[in-house]
């Protein structure tokens, strides 16, 4: 620390059709030090990764790494010339051993023949390095996320990368495996590496991070050396440019009869009966660690996997047990936490997204109503502030937050009378977490019932009348807003410890 | 070419939907016009009455078959067996023919036949979760062996002139066969774009668990759709064989891969998700010229096999540049000549 940069951004500038992604962008990180890029999304953040990453060339200005001007023409490049961008979407191959994954493309080998061996005996380092005993012969498939992500670094050292850039890196972490994160990075900086870190988890920026740049709109608003004496309040002010006062949108609320009535449940991933009501006009967070069986709670409600036993009731009538088609005209509606891979249909429009479960009700005799199907998308696209240029642009080339309003503005366009929530806010922006809960807030007092299962503590607690939480696919406990703090629920919500192992579910 | 934009169903003043349309197949009208003048250079008798109606006539099973092949393909299925259910249906239906003397019967049984396989299809890939290569290459070397079962191995003559109209009449200047292809590209075409049946084949093939979850009964809608394709290859079966005037156990082998290619070449997304009507119309003309224009120069079998396999990488390849995707293969191309 305080030793000369090693990494600099100088002035870079970069534009993609119809927006100024970066404008001028400069910033140093020395080597030693971790540095933290902080902004809503579209504030320039990734944009600032691709080009560190080589896949995109900037407009102007220059990189240097310790002095060195460099030009990526590809990923490649850069990989060669020490960078390692850790993504969110991790890039291994799930079909190949872990010392497979960590020596892709480069095996050791002499005179053409592979030396598995010395793959499997370098890589078993390199993890052991990270204070990790994973077995290298194993399929990455069959790791936890968390484990993945290790074997990820794993692949950064066994190249030597000296830049190493981490996004969202905690997104998919319980908080025990978060430390672990925080102990690897530490002996990053240790090793003299320079560590770029984004997140929107502020706290742990507080944690893990020297000193940070903060973006907007494609400019630097704030560059700090130091983070000492900082609070989140300063950094977020400066994210948005005016000040967050109210993010959860929480007000007291007077809830009615029970909507949604759970009896004796039982699924996969929910091994013992498990009962729960959601009142009307009521938000109820739903809290458990990776692992606890929140997903397959929710699914288990909504018919997307067969229950085994148990009734699912909605204003006292039942709900079949293994049919969304008919969980939704019951009124149920689920948005589920990957909206990549279960949420949305990539290359169809926005419009054609948003009418996907409305289709049916909106045509007549099975033919299509296009002027009633473009009512409806524009009614609900505005409704829920679905961001896009066009209603006709593909889904895909919406931003994280923008896609959840769309599954949003899907599930409202039925008759809906509880809603089911599945991380609503992963990987999305404070300025559209906020919208969001907003959002979740004014669906309550229409009288909807609301059940949000989130991993982020803080959250649940910011926006539910009443906490449930979860460990083992039991619903272990449930707090009264007025009882519910950070301690308790995380209490409750931890593992005994010799009971489970960490790394299995 | 903006690759943001989606066609949409949704409703865009008239005018700038045609001329939408047109620009984004341009390049397209470009090729096929290219085609056309190279065909009729090439082969001068190309573009006379006669050729058109034999060119017409020779792509009459590949399109009906195709209409619901785009289906399929759209909801990221492909069906290998329809080749035997042709076959086989045509077989059924004259045997059944010559047994009972019915034409309905025999029409009837072929096309139901078909329909029964393509429900057990749709079962076996929507319900038992068998990769759909596998489950129709199973079921295409099953109906394949039925035919041959029913038919004791030889072609099945019919006695029934009543029959072969179908095949061989005509409405007005119009073949019987490639009538009823017209009716079938009208109909599915209507499905396709009218009907909600379109837009959930294209969302299930585009992302099958975000439909599913939209509500969307995936696993009924694959079974329709295989019900459908099935009942279309026996429909083309039974013409088929009234147009041979009789039933062929061993014809139309490779048909499956005929209509796949002609459906891709008409820019349907072996992924799932994409396709249109009138895409298959011209992939399956293109390819139908392409082969007639070969037959009336007397170029050998084995050559025109090349030419068709090196057609539709050909048009695949147009396919991604246009669709933005071909990136890769214009970086490589840049490497390849550095100059320009």
């Amino acid at each position: 620390m305080g030793s000369r940069p090693y990494l600099e951004f100088d002035a870079v500038s970069k534009a993609f059709p119809g927006v100024q992604a970066l404008d001028s962008v400069s910033l140093s990180v020395a080597e030693g030090s971790v540095h933290a890029l902080i902004g809503e999304n579209g504030a320039g953040k990734s944009t600032l990764l691709k080009i560190l990453g080589g896949v995109h060339a900037p407009d102007a200005g220059a990189l240097r790494f310790g002095g060195r001007l460099q030009s990526f023409r590809s990923t490649a490049d850069a990989f060669r010339a020490g960078v390692a961008v850790i993504h969110q979407e991790l890039q291994l191959v799930p079909d190949l051993s872990v010392a497979e994954n960590i020596y892709l493309g480069h095996m050791p080998a002499t005179a053409g023949w592979l030396d598995r061996g010395a793959a499997r005996r370098a890589a078993s380092e390199h993890l052991a390095r990270l204070g990790e005993d994973i077995d290298p012969n194993v399929r990455v498939g069959r790791l936890p996320v968390a484990q993945r992500q290790v074997v990820e670094i794993a692949k950064a050292l066994a190249r030597d990368a000296k830049i190493m850039a981490f996004d969202e890196p905690t997104s998919s972490l319980s908080d025990r495996e978060v430390e672990r994160l925080f102990e690897v990075i530490a002996s990053l900086r240790r090793d003299g590496r320079v560590v770029i870190y984004v997140s929107h988890r502020l706290q742990e920026i507080f944690q893990v991070c020297d000193s940070a740049t903060v973006f907007r709109d494609g400019r630097v608003v704030g560059s700090f050396d130091s983070l000492q004496g900082l609070s989140t309040d300063v950094l977020v002010s400066r994210m948005v440019g005016r000040d967050i006062r109210d993010v959860y949108h929480y007000s007291p609320r007077q809830t009615g009869d029970a909507r949604l009535v759970v009896r004796g449940l039982v699924g996969p991933g929910i091994p013992a009966p498990l009962d729960l009501t959601v009142a009307r006009g009521e938000v109820v967070g739903l809290f458990g660690l990776v692992g606890a069986g929140r997903t397959e709670l929710l699914k288990c409600l909504f018919g997307a996997v067969t229950r085994q036993g148990g009734t699912v009731a909605i204003d006292g009538q039942e709900v079949r047990a293994n049919s969304p088609g008919a969980a939704v005209r019951a009124g149920l509606a689920f948005c589920p936490e990957d909206r990549k891979k279960e949420g949305i249909v990539p290359e169809r429009s926005v419009a054609d997204n948003i009418n996907l479960t409305a289709r049916h009700s909106l045509a007549r005799l099975g033919f299509l109503r296009p002027r009633k199907e473009w009512e409806n998308a524009e009614r609900h696209a505005r409704l829920l502030d679905v961001r896009a240029a066009s209603l006709r642009q593909f889904a895909s080339t919406l931003s994280g937050g923008n896609q959840q309003k769309l599954l949003l503005a899907r599930s409202l366009s039925c008759p809906v009378r509880v809603l089911l929530l599945d991380e609503p806010t992963r990987g999305i922006d404070v300025g559209a977490k906020s919208e969001m809960y907003a959002t979740i807030a004014r669906l309550a007092a229409q009288g909807l019932a609301v059940l949000v299962a989130s991993s982020d503590l803080s959250e649940v607690l910011g926006i539910s009348d009443r906490v449930l939480v979860m460990r083992g696919g039991r619903i272990v406990a449930q707090l009264p807003r007025s009882a519910a703090d950070e301690q308790t629920v995380l209490r409750l919500a931890l593992p005994d410890i010799e009971a489970t192992p960490s790394g299995t579910r | 070419m903006d690759r943001s934009t989606a066609p949409s169903t949704l409703p865009a003043p008239l005018g700038t939907r045609v001329l939408g349309l047109l620009w984004q197949n341009a390049a397209l009208l470009v090729v096929i016009l290219a085609l056309l003048v190279g065909l009729k250079l090439w082969v001068p008798a190309f573009f006379t009455v006669r050729n058109m109606e034999a060119l017409a006539l020779s792509v009459s099973t590949v399109g009906m078959v195709a209409c619901t092949m785009l289906f399929c393909l759209a909801s990221g299925d492909f069906d290998l067996s329809i080749e035997s259910v042709v076959a086989a249906s045509g077989v059924l239906a004259a045997v059944l023919i010559n047994a009972t003397d019915s034409v309905p019967m025999g029409i009837a049984g072929g096309v139901l036949a078909g329909g029964i396989v393509g429900l057990v299809n749709g079962v076996l890939i929507a319900k038992l979760r068998i990769n759909a290569l596998i489950a129709t290459l199973a079921t295409m070397q099953i109906v394949r062996g039925l035919g041959f079962i029913i038919s004791k191995g030889e072609a099945v003559a019919i006695y029934n002139d009543r029959f072969f109209p179908l095949g061989t009449g005509t409405i007005g200047p119009i073949p019987n066969p490639v009538f009823i292809t017209l009716l079938c590209f009208l109909f599915f075409g209507i499905l396709l774009v009218r009907t909600t049946l379109g837009p959930n084949t294209l969302a299930i093939g585009g992302n099958a668990e975000a439909a599913r979850l939209a509500g969307i009964p995936v696993d009924r809608l694959k079974i329709l759709i295989f019900t459908m394709q099935g009942l279309m290859a026996g429909l083309a079966g039974v013409v088929l064989a009234a147009r041979m005037t009789s039933g062929q156990p061993n014809c139309s082998v490779g048909l499956s891969l005929d209509v796949i290619s002609a459906c891709v070449l008409g820019g349907v997304s072996l992924s799932g998700g994409v396709g249109t009507i009138h895409g298959v119309i011209i992939g399956v003309l293109v390819m139908g010229a392409v082969q007639n224009a070969m037959n009336l120069r007397n170029v050998e079998t084995f050559y025109q096999y090349v030419a068709r396999g090196l057609i539709l990488l050909a048009a695949v390849l147009f396919d991604q540049i246009r669709r933005g995707q071909g990136a890769g293969l214009w970086r490589q191309v840049r490497r390849w000549f550095p100059v320009g």
